[in-house]
C-alpha cells in the first residue's frame, strides 16, 4: 500500500536536503595573505558579487565560518596560525587553496614558505593561477557547492576517511642542488625539501 | 651629497679609515675596534643624526674578500642633508660587534633583524632576540652556507587530517 502525501510536501534524504542547505550558506573564512587576498576582496565587492552564490558573509572569526579560503602565500611563522584557525572552525568545513602560493608554494621555494599547504590541513579545492581572477575563485566555490551537494551527509561521515587525505600527500624529494662555485651543500641526512 | 670638511674631519680623527667615494656616494671602512669611537665622532661632532639602517653583507666565496661578514651603517644629517656610509669587517667563530642602541636608539629592531640573519652578536644589546624568524628557530638564513630551500624547517609541522578536525 503506497503512503500518499499531500502535493504540497516534499519527499528526499535527509543528507540532500541538510548539503543543500548547507551548499546555499558558504560563510568564507578569509585567510588572505598576499596579493590573491586582493583578488578575494574583488571577488566579495560588487563587482563579481560573491552573494549571488550565498557565500558573501566574510566572517574574520573562524567560529562563525564553514569555508576557510587561504589566499595567499603561507610561510611557516604562519602555518601554526593557520592551523588553529582551521581547528577553530565548526564542523562542517571546506577550504579553498587559492593561487599557485597557497597550492604548491609558487615562486616563493625557500627555507620559509610551506611548500602547498594541503601537506599540513586538508584542501578541498584548488584554485590556479597567479593570483586567480574572481571568476575563477566563484567556479571554485561553485565546484565546492556542487561536492557538498554530492557527497555531504548531515552528520558528516563523509570526513570520516583519513585515507582520501593521505593519499593526496605525495611529498616528492628534491634533488640537493650544488652551484658550480662551490657553495657548501646542505648536511646530509636532513630532508632537503 | 657630503661636505668635504665632513670627511676632512673624520679622516684626521680616525687615520686608519679607509675612504671611497662612487658617484657622489661616501664610503668609509673603519676598523672595528674604532667602530664606535667613529659613530660617535659622526653624531656628536658631525650632526649625523639619524642611523638609517644597519644591514650586512655575508663575503663567503666571495672573490677577493679578505673578511666574513660586512657591517653597513647608513646614516644621515638631517640638518645638511649629508649621508655617509660606514662599513666594518668581522669574521667568524663569533662575529661581534658593539651596538649602537647608545646612540641611536632606532638601532634596537635593526640590530636584532641581524642577528636573527646574519648571527652577529651586538655587544650591550638590551634585547637581543630574534624578530622575524620564530623563536625556536637555530639557523640565521641570510648566511651564504645556508641551503636556499632550508633545512626542513617549513616542515616541521603536525598534519591535519579530516578526522582529527
Amino acid at each position: 500500500m503506497a503512503i500518499s502525501v499531500p502535493e504540497n510536501v516534499v519527499v528526499s534524504r535527509l543528507d540532500s536536503l541538510a548539503s543543500w542547505c548547507r551548499k546555499n550558506s558558504l560563510w568564507p573564512m578569509p585567510f588572505a595573505t598576499a596579493c590573491c587576498g586582493i583578488e578575494l576582496m574583488a571577488t566579495g565587492a560588487s563587482r563579481h558579487d560573491l552573494a549571488r552564490f550565498g557565500a558573501e558573509v566574510f566572517r574574520f572569526s573562524p567560529r562563525q565560518c564553514d569555508l576557510m579560503i587561504v589566499a595567499g602565500r603561507v610561510v611557516m611563522k604562519m602555518l601554526p596560525v593557520l592551523q588553529r584557525i582551521w581547528q577553530q572552525m565548526h564542523e562542517p568545513k571546506w577550504c579553498i587553496s587559492m593561487g599557485a602560493c597557497a597550492s604548491t608554494g609558487g615562486v616563493f621555494d625557500t627555507y620559509s614558505v610551506v611548500q602547498g599547504i594541503d601537506r599540513f590541513i586538508p584542501v578541498d579545492m584548488y584554485v590556479p593561477g597567479c593570483p586567480p581572477r574572481p571568476e575563477q575563485l566563484i567556479q571554485a566555490i561553485i565546484d565546492l557547492q556542487d561536492k557538498v551537494q554530492h557527497e555531504g551527509t548531515i552528520t558528516g561521515r563523509e570526513f570520516g576517511t583519513r585515507s582520501r587525505q593521505q593519499t593526496k600527500r605525495a611529498l616528492v624529494d628534491l634533488p640537493i642542488i650544488t652551484l658550480p662555485w662551490g657553495m657548501a651543500p646542505a648536511p646530509q641526512g636532513i630532508r632537503e625539501n | 651629497m657630503i661636505q668635504p670638511e665632513t670627511i676632512a674631519a673624520f679622516l684626521a680623527a680616525f687615520p686608519a679609515a679607509v675612504h671611497s667615494e662612487f658617484r657622489g656616494q661616501t664610503r668609509v671602512v673603519v676598523p672595528v675596534g674604532s667602530l664606535i669611537e667613529a659613530l660617535t665622532f659622526l653624531k656628536n661632532k658631525r650632526k649625523f643624526d639619524l642611523l638609517v639602517d644597519v644591514t650586512a653583507v655575508d663575503y663567503l666565496n666571495y672573490r677577493d674578500a679578505d673578511h666574513r661578514y660586512g657591517l653597513v651603517y647608513l646614516l644621515a644629517a638631517v640638518d645638511t642633508s649629508e649621508r655617509i656610509t660606514v662599513r666594518t669587517f668581522v669574521d667568524d667563530p663569533t662575529p661581534t660587534v658593539p651596538s649602537v642602541v647608545p646612540l641611536w636608539e632606532g638601532a634596537n629592531w635593526m640590530e636584532r633583524e641581524v642577528w636573527d640573519m646574519f648571527g652577529i652578536r651586538f655587544e650591550g644589546h638590551p634585547d637581543l632576540r630574534r624578530i622575524l624568524l620564530p623563536e625556536e628557530f637555530t639557523a640565521h638564513p641570510l648566511r651564504k652556507d645556508y641551503p636556499l630551500q632550508g633545512r626542513g624547517e617549513r616542515h616541521n609541522f603536525p598534519v591535519l587530517h579530516r578526522a582529527e578536525g
